[in-house]
């Protein structure tokens, strides 16, 4: 642990950024019923109440309480989203770092696979899917980890190739090392990094997708309190605002609250990435 | 220094300074150095030594973590430390060239020879394009290069490595340069390629007058090159002298000892008393995809003694390996351990054949995985092979440090990253060694490191043959190397074996042709050399 910490206290300020950024949403999701004033569902107030006690961001359209939506989306929207990345990189590393080992059948049948997938375009699939299975929260889950999967496949794949050229796997494979030993010990050690830094950017692109599908209609399903849908209920409000007072012109930001809270989350997620990148690489002198 | 308007590269004092884990080591430590017109100064040291340091500094430059940190550097009497970027830009390319160790890597793949070549003459303004076109044409052709009316027009890959150097000195020459410094410019050569090369360069730069600043480990091809001759260890000067003083009389014991490295003999082992070999190859042929790459093996290696196989690239040494390791199943023929007939494939031989037969690399920067630690990398064939654990793995993994002469407590927990390039290649040894094995093939395992280190590794295995009764197959490209420590030597070309037998029978002539080229073209440590051998072979066809 220590020379973590050690690099952790080397971080730059960006990385740091990230990291209370990234903390803070954590514990706000973890500890949701805690923190959140009323409740997620229950409408409390008028529609439209302006930002003034005991609702601080204001009420929506049915009179539900903005902030406490705001942190029970938290706990949905990243919890699903880092469910749905963990699920992915389950399945694309799995296959991505047999198909480069065991090469042959394997490796042509999970690539033709994969490429099949990626060919149709992510967003009109899983519509598509979705449409079909009727838009429950686990196959939402499974049918954009499977989505994503493909495109995790695809880098450990490719860096699995470098390290497999390598002398050190021939060493063990001449030691007679077994298959699930050299994935295990010689080739996952020096592919974290690279996959590390992919996680990242992928949960970031779950989450965006996820707040996609609920913008669309097909993602979380209400009442849930979702960012993405958050942002689809209010998005009218923009042109309805009178900004000619601050009462009134807090009705019209309403749809920005959940949309930042999404571009904070995701700038904070790459400012770690882009530092896990730069520790990876060795170029912390 | 008599006549100093004949001065070109006068540097005092000189302090280069690099970064490591936060503070400023010197690399350097305030050297002088100077270089008149058309002068040849060999630079030599062992790694580290800092050659290619001072070598670049000599163009105002300092790689990236490093900074020069004192003294002066004055080419030609333009000062260069601490002169603005544009003027130094000028410079380089125009009134200074380098020529690096890896003509490979330094060109750009993706254009042709000669566009590279006009680059610099273009950009400096010396020359337009056609101009500098058939000027490279002229250049090609005082470096020997075939075809030199078309060489240009090819892509680096399409050229063999010794065309690259050469190509890439032509390039150096392009705005008839003050100064080049070559950086190791042979050092990744076959001995028959190498001699080309040396007396490519040695001709361009002598009927150019170019002063030139020759980096080597090689003190044989310094000793062709250079009029005068500069020792350096660990950022200082060691001493300079003219070449033939330097190589008749050194004067400190480091330098002595430099001299001394290419001695190392020791007498030839006799076989075990069964009187049957080891290992033995009958009829092996053996290609990649169309190409074959070996044809018609037969070799057999006695017990205890050390097989060196040499040739030049290309001739199928390290094939000749793969094939005895299971990793590329011959054609046809067969290798038997022992007189029990090897399976082809390395997955299908048991586990006591993987453990009697092990390999050390060429690379040990690519042989240890760099996220293992040293107590990992020795314990695993210990846990593997002997079914180790606990205090006795422990306790063996210190044992096997101590044998390749690295302390235990030092280094049992330390990454490959955090070791120099002799001690990684001395924790291969131990590797193979650690499954207690009969018969090691050494794949080139000195070519990567400089003499001083070669020569440690060298005896290190020497040691551990006469302690554990260890039969080698030794490939090599380095004859010195096969004078050292060789009982039978195995001669390869193109994929045959042209010529094999006891050492001293093969080093004594009568020799095969190719043999002859061969030990021809090793550099030896005499002034005249280079030009001797050039004369004998224009004489002889």
């Amino acid at each position: 642990m220590t020379p973590f910490l050690r690099k952790l206290g080397a971080a730059p300020v960006s990385a740091w950024f990230g990291i209370v950024i990234v903390t803070l949403i954590a514990l706000t999701a973890i500890f949701a019923p805690v923190l959140a004033p009323f409740p997620e569902f229950e409408v409390v107030g008028p529609q439209y109440s302006p930002w003034a006690a005991p609702h601080y961001l204001g009420t929506d359209a049915l009179g539900r309480d903005v902030l406490s939506r705001l942190i029970y989306g938290a706990r949905n929207t990243v919890g699903i989203a880092l469910l749905t990345t963990a699920l992915a990189f389950l399945i694309g590393a799995s296959f991505g770092l047999l198909a480069a080992t065991l090469g042959g059948w394997f490796d042509m049948v999970a690539s033709r696979a994969v490429d099949v997938l990626m060919a149709i375009p992510s967003l009109i699939f899983a519509l598509l899917i979705l449409t079909i299975t009727g838009t429950s929260v686990l196959s939402l889950i499974l049918v954009i980890a499977v989505l994503d999967s493909t495109r995790v496949y695809r880098l450990s794949r490719a860096v699995a190739q470098g390290i497999l050229t390598m002398d050190y796997v021939e060493v063990a494979r001449m030691r007679g090392e077994g298959l699930f030993w050299i994935i295990r010990r010689e080739v996952l050690p020096n592919s974290s990094a690279p996959l590390i830094a992919e996680f990242g950017l992928r949960f970031c692109f779950v989450f965006l997708f996820i707040s996609a599908l609920s913008f669309l209609g097909l993602g979380l399903q209400p009442p849930i309190a979702d960012w993405g849908a958050m942002v689809r209920e209010s998005a009218r409000l923009i042109s309805f605002a009178d900004f000619s007072t601050w009462q009134t012109a807090t009705f019209g930001l309403a749809p920005l609250l959940p949309a930042g809270a999404i571009a904070l989350l995701t700038v904070s997620v790459n400012l770690i990435v882009d530092w896990v990148l730069h520790l990876a690489s060795g170029l912390e002198d | 220094m008599t006549d100093t308007s004949d001065l070109l590269l006068d540097i005092r004092d000189l302090v280069i300074e690099g970064r490591s884990g936060g503070t400023w080591q010197p690399i350097v430590k305030g050297i002088d150095l100077t270089l008149k017109r058309g002068e040849i100064l060999g630079l030599i040291g062992e790694s580290g030594a800092g050659k290619s340091t001072l070598g670049l500094a000599a163009m105002g430059y300092a790689k990236s973590g490093c900074r020069i940190a004192g003294g002066s550097i004055k080419l030609a009497g333009e000062e260069l430390v601490g002169a603005p970027a544009e003027t130094l830009r000028h410079l380089r390319g125009k009134r200074v060239a380098y020529v690096a160790q890896s003509a490979a890597a330094a060109f750009n793949p993706a254009y042709r020879l000669i566009r590279q070549y006009s680059e610099a003459p273009v950009k400096h303004g010396v020359m337009s394009r056609q101009e500098a076109e058939r000027d490279a044409v002229q250049l090609y052709r005082e470096m020997q290069l075939p075809n030199p009316e078309e060489i240009g027009f090819r892509y680096p890959h399409q050229v063999s490595g010794g065309q690259l150097q050469r190509a890439m000195t032509a390039m150096a020459m392009a705005c008839r340069p003050d100064l080049i410094i070559f950086d190791e410019p042979t050092t990744a050569l076959d001995v028959t390629t190498q001699i080309e090369v040396l007396a490519a360069i040695r001709k361009v730069v002598r009927e150019h007058k170019t002063a030139a600043i020759y980096i080597t480990h090689d003190l044989a091809v310094v000793a062709q090159m250079a009029d005068r001759i500069k020792v350096l260890l660990k950022g200082d000067e060691i001493e300079e002298a003219e070449t033939r003083q330097m190589l008749a009389h050194p004067r400190e014991d480091y330098t002595k000892s430099l001299w001394a490295v290419r001695e190392f003999r020791r007498a030839p082992r006799a076989p075990d008393d069964t009187g049957k070999p080891i290992l033995t190859l009958q009829d092996v042929d053996a290609s990649y995809g169309t190409l074959q790459v070996l044809d018609g093996i037969n070799l057999s290696v006695n017990r205890g003694q050390t097989m060196a196989v040499v040739g030049e690239s290309g001739s199928g040494k390290s094939t000749l390996a793969r094939v005895i390791m299971g990793l590329l199943p011959p054609d046809k023929g067969s290798v038997r351990l022992d007189g029990k007939t090897l399976s082809p494939l390395n997955r299908h031989r048991d586990k006591g054949v993987q453990r009697r037969v092990q390999m050390i690399h060429q690379m040990a920067d690519t042989a240890l995985n760099p996220k293992h630690r040293i107590r990992e990398v020795l314990g695993r064939p210990l846990e593997f092979f002997l079914g180790m654990k606990g205090a006795a793995k422990e306790a063996r993994i210190r044992e096997l440090l101590t044998m390749i002469e690295l302390d235990p407590d030092t280094f049992i927990d330390r990454l490959p990253s955090e070791l120099s390039g002799g001690q990684k290649q001395r924790v291969c040894i131990a590797r193979a060694l650690a499954a207690e094995p009969d018969f090691i093939i050494c794949d080139e395992v000195t070519s990567a490191l400089d003499q001083i280190v070669a020569e440690g590794i060298l005896r290190l295995l020497d040691r551990l043959q006469r302690e554990m009764g260890l039969t080698y197959l030794f490939i090599t490209h380095d004859l010195a190397t096969v004078r050292s420590i060789a009982d039978w030597v195995v001669v390869m070309q193109k994929g045959q074996i042209v010529e094999q037998g006891a050492k001293d029978q093969v080093f004594q002539p009568p020799h095969h042709p190719y043999t002859e080229l061969l030990l021809s073209s090793v550099p030896e440590m005499d002034t005249e050399w280079l030009d001797r051998v050039l004369n004998d072979r224009r004489a002889a066809g």
